[in-house]
């Protein structure tokens, strides 16, 4: 009992800065003692506070690691309230750790409380029972209390399955220190732990329920094992409290959740869970039918603004969700701002930085599939029960790999080798390098740049569209059973991109409609070629029923009309290609049924008049730039004069 | 090595301004409000031109014995000045520059935010932390 008479003296000594000096008798010494070595020895040696909080302990001192602290205070089942006020009275919220005075202190009111006395340092002065922790009976040897009561061998509540609880959840509750605590993940850092058990008992006591977390716990836990589970139980009671609370609040979001009772956050808050991420996605649909675009920043701001946080907030959360600042928010983005402000909602201080799980890449390889059917989701969440595990990962992959198979699209291939294959089959034009991203597993490389890719031709498109464009020609329709036309490939024809040395695919224009004779339209084209820049676009919609399948592949009609601006050489090179080819398909043209080709005659027919209307409109607008240059000129060379005239003007008067 | 950086907008209120001295803040905030006049100088003597062949970076607007004061305009007409601490003879007109287009680019991430009314205060972290990245590193 050296360690205990040591520890004792240490915490009569060191506590004339802390709280009043405790007198425990020698049952309590030995009890406490043994406790404080448990709670010291259980973080695996290396006892102590986290980094935050290194700098303020003194070197030397033998702490409490927070965690199984924690776990103890947890383990006596006195509410979170009093809890919190016990670790304030005992002076470890002020110091920052549970050095042997505080932790000491901290016993003796979880005693006191425990036997029904208010918590205040002057409870403590008296003679009390020791105080009882709750065990599960895997850990029967350890005793906490009277050996009469012997509590340490009750059962404990299957915990997990009903409760869904555990200890980590309680580092949601952390809102003082934001650093990286709140984003490890157990499974990842189990040394971190301390830090976010020494901040537990000191923040507000809000809890969530996680499903299936005990799933989490892998084998470095199984020593806490005992201090989880009373854990589990014993905050089931504040626990159930917030949820309500954080129920009512998704409510006010003016949205409908079914997420009441499995609103979980897996590790921490930061951690999107699968009913969430579905509900994200159902939400972002409804304001953007396409899953892989974006959502534009206005549309954003006013659905987020419904959920009645202040501006400066939302701002904040903007910045942190939009990781490319374009103003506009893709699904990965919108699905963390979305979480940011449930977060934010449920009353979790917003983060410095975005976190890891939130970031667009990690979110985008941990749901590979988010934008793809819902229904999908729904059958694999029912099969995994604890996703988003970075251990389940490639789990989901294969198992998404599978469903994937039947859709239309091309598959993701989780292994490695097959990522340079998915590479080439994405989009060229994939501006993110997916390579730089060290963080996120090898598999969400692959994973990305589809959905990457695809947000980014979208955006190709509406962009075009906003330029006032029409949409680019449309995807050729499936011919109607024509065996000529299809042998014809007249779909090439509408390419617009089309090479122009394609005479092979010289379609016949069946049946034209009476257009001028060919030769008289081309005297009167030539004869009007010098002021052809403005009925360049007339002349076109003229033509344009005729043209029908334009034949670009006119070689020998281009030549002759190079001379001219390069401006009309687009329309012009219609216009005497249709010219010249005129008289060669007025001569092809009879052979060929015109009668099958009416309805593809129409389209092509629209689709040239829409091309012919689009190079008009190109033309016009360089010409209206033309003329506006050319406006700003003589303004300047007039106000030139005039300042001319200004200074001329006094030496004549005078 | 900037003392001091100021946003100003359009119509010559300021969006955003700080300073690394506390007590001599004042100062800065009239060396800044000095400044606006010698901006509007340089652009009016550009005025003719087009915008787009205007020179963004405006340069030394006018040295006083401690400080340098460096403008740089938008083509939106919204302002960046800059105090920086004449002892500092290491700065070069590149660094200048650059610490100009960051400001640029964090600028116009603060607009790209939806949340952000054009004309109100810049109340952004991330903006923050870029000129507080501005400051320190040349002190």
């Amino acid at each position: 009992m050296e360690a205990a008479a040591a520890a004792a003296a240490a915490a009569g000594g060191g506590c004339g800065s802390g709280p009043p000096p405790l007198l425990l008798s020698e049952g309590e010494q030995q009890c406490y003692s043994e406790l404080f070595a448990r709670c010291a020895g259980a973080a695996g040696g290396g006892p102590g506070p986290g980094a935050p909080e290194a700098s303020r302990v003194a070197p030397g001192t033998v702490t409490a690691a927070a965690g199984p602290v924690a776990d103890l205070f947890r383990a006596s089942q006195l509410p979170a309230e009093t809890l919190h006020q016990i670790t304030e009275l005992c002076g470890a919220k002020r110091v920052g750790y549970f050095g042997p005075t505080q932790f000491y202190v901290a016993l003796k009111l979880i005693a006191a409380a425990q036997s029904g006395l208010p918590v205040r340092i002057e409870s403590i002065k008296c003679e009390l029972p020791l105080p009882r922790f709750m065990m599960s009976k895997n850990d029967g040897e350890i005793r906490f209390g009277n050996p009469a009561e012997l509590h340490g061998t009750k059962v404990q509540i299957p915990y997990l399955t009903t409760e869904k609880n555990s200890f980590k959840r309680m580092d949601d509750e952390d809102k003082q220190q934001e650093t990286q605590s709140p984003t490890m993940s157990p499974l990842a850092s189990p040394p971190s732990s301390p830090p976010h058990y020494q901040r537990v008992p000191l923040s507000h006591g809000y809890s969530k329920l996680r499903s299936s977390a005990e799933q989490m716990h892998p084998a470095p836990y199984e020593a806490r094992q005992p201090l989880v589970q009373p854990e589990g139980s014993s905050s089931g009671g504040p626990g159930t409290k917030p949820l309500r609370h954080q129920t009512s609040l998704i409510r006010s979001f003016s949205v409908e959740r079914e997420l009441q009772d499995n609103s979980s956050y897996l590790d921490e808050p930061w951690r999107i869970t699968e009913e969430q991420r579905e509900y994200y996605v159902n939400q972002f649909r409804s304001l953007q039918p396409d899953p892989s675009s974006f959502i534009s920043g206005s549309v954003a701001k006013n659905f987020f603004t419904k959920s009645k946080l202040s501006i400066p907030e939302l701002s904040y959360i903007w910045e942190l969700s939009d990781a490319d600042c374009d103003g506009a928010l893709t699904l990965p983005e919108f699905c963390a701002a979305f979480h940011l402000i449930v977060a934010r909602k449920n009353g979790y201080p917003l983060p410095e930085g975005l976190p890891p799980t939130l970031q667009p890449e990690y979110l985008q390889a941990a749901f590979p599939k988010p934008k793809w059917d819902c229904q999908l989701f729904d059958s694999y969440s029912e099969s995994l029960p604890a996703n988003q595990q970075p251990r389940d990962l490639n789990r989901m992959e294969k198992i998404s790999l599978e469903s994937m198979a039947i859709l239309p699209i091309p598959t993701q291939d989780v292994t490695g080798d097959d990522k340079q294959v998915l590479k080439s089959t994405v989009n060229e034009a994939l501006p993110k390098d997916v390579s730089e991203d060290p963080a996120t597993p090898k598999d969400s490389n692959s994973l990305k740049a589809r959905p990457r890719s695809r947000s980014y031709s979208s955006t190709s498109i509406e962009e075009a569209m906003k330029r006032g464009e029409d949409p680019p020609t449309p995807p050729p329709r499936p011919q109607k059973t024509h065996s000529r036309a299809s042998s014809l490939d007249l779909n090439k024809v509408f390419q617009p991109s089309v090479p122009a040395t394609k005479s092979g695919l010289l379609p016949p224009p069946p049946a034209l409609p009476p257009r001028p004779c060919p030769s008289q339209s081309e005297q009167v084209l030539e004869a009007e070629l010098p002021p052809q820049l403005s009925r360049a676009p007339s002349q076109a919609a003229e033509s344009s029923p005729s043209k029908k399948d334009v034949p670009y592949s006119q070689p020998p009609s281009k030549p002759i009309r190079r001379k001219f601006r390069p401006e009309n050489q687009a329309t012009e090179n219609q216009e005497p290609s249709t010219v010249a080819s005129g008289p060669a398909s007025a001569a092809t043209v009879k052979p060929h049924p015109t009668v099958q080709k009416q309805s593809s005659k129409q389209k092509k027919a629209i689709q040239t008049a829409i091309r012919k209307n689009k190079e008009a409109n190109a033309v016009l607008a360089r010409l209206n730039s033309e003329l506006q240059q050319q406006l700003k000129e003589v303004h300047q060379e007039r106000i030139a004069l005039e300042n001319q005239l200004e200074q001329l003007r006094p030496v004549t008067v005078l | 090595m900037a003392v001091c950086v100021a946003v100003i907008a359009k119509e010559n209120y300021p969006l955003y301004i700080r300073s690394t001295l506390t007590e001599n803040e004042l100062k800065f905030h009239y060396m800044v409000h000095t400044s606006l006049d010698v901006v509007d100088e340089k652009i009016s003597a550009m005025g003719k031109a087009l915008v787009d062949q205007r020179e963004l970076y405006l340069g030394l607007l006018y040295p006083t014995e401690d400080y340098k004061v460096y403008g740089y305009v938008t083509n939106s007409k919204v302002k960046f000045v800059m105090v920086v601490d004449s002892s500092n003879t290491a700065l070069r007109d590149n660094e200048i520059r650059s610490m100009f287009r960051k400001l640029h680019n964090s600028y116009t991430d603060v607009m790209c935010n939806p949340f952000y009314n054009p004309g109100d205060r810049i109340q952004s972290r991330a903006f923050d932390n870029m000129v507080t990245s501005m400051m320190i590193q040349v002190c």
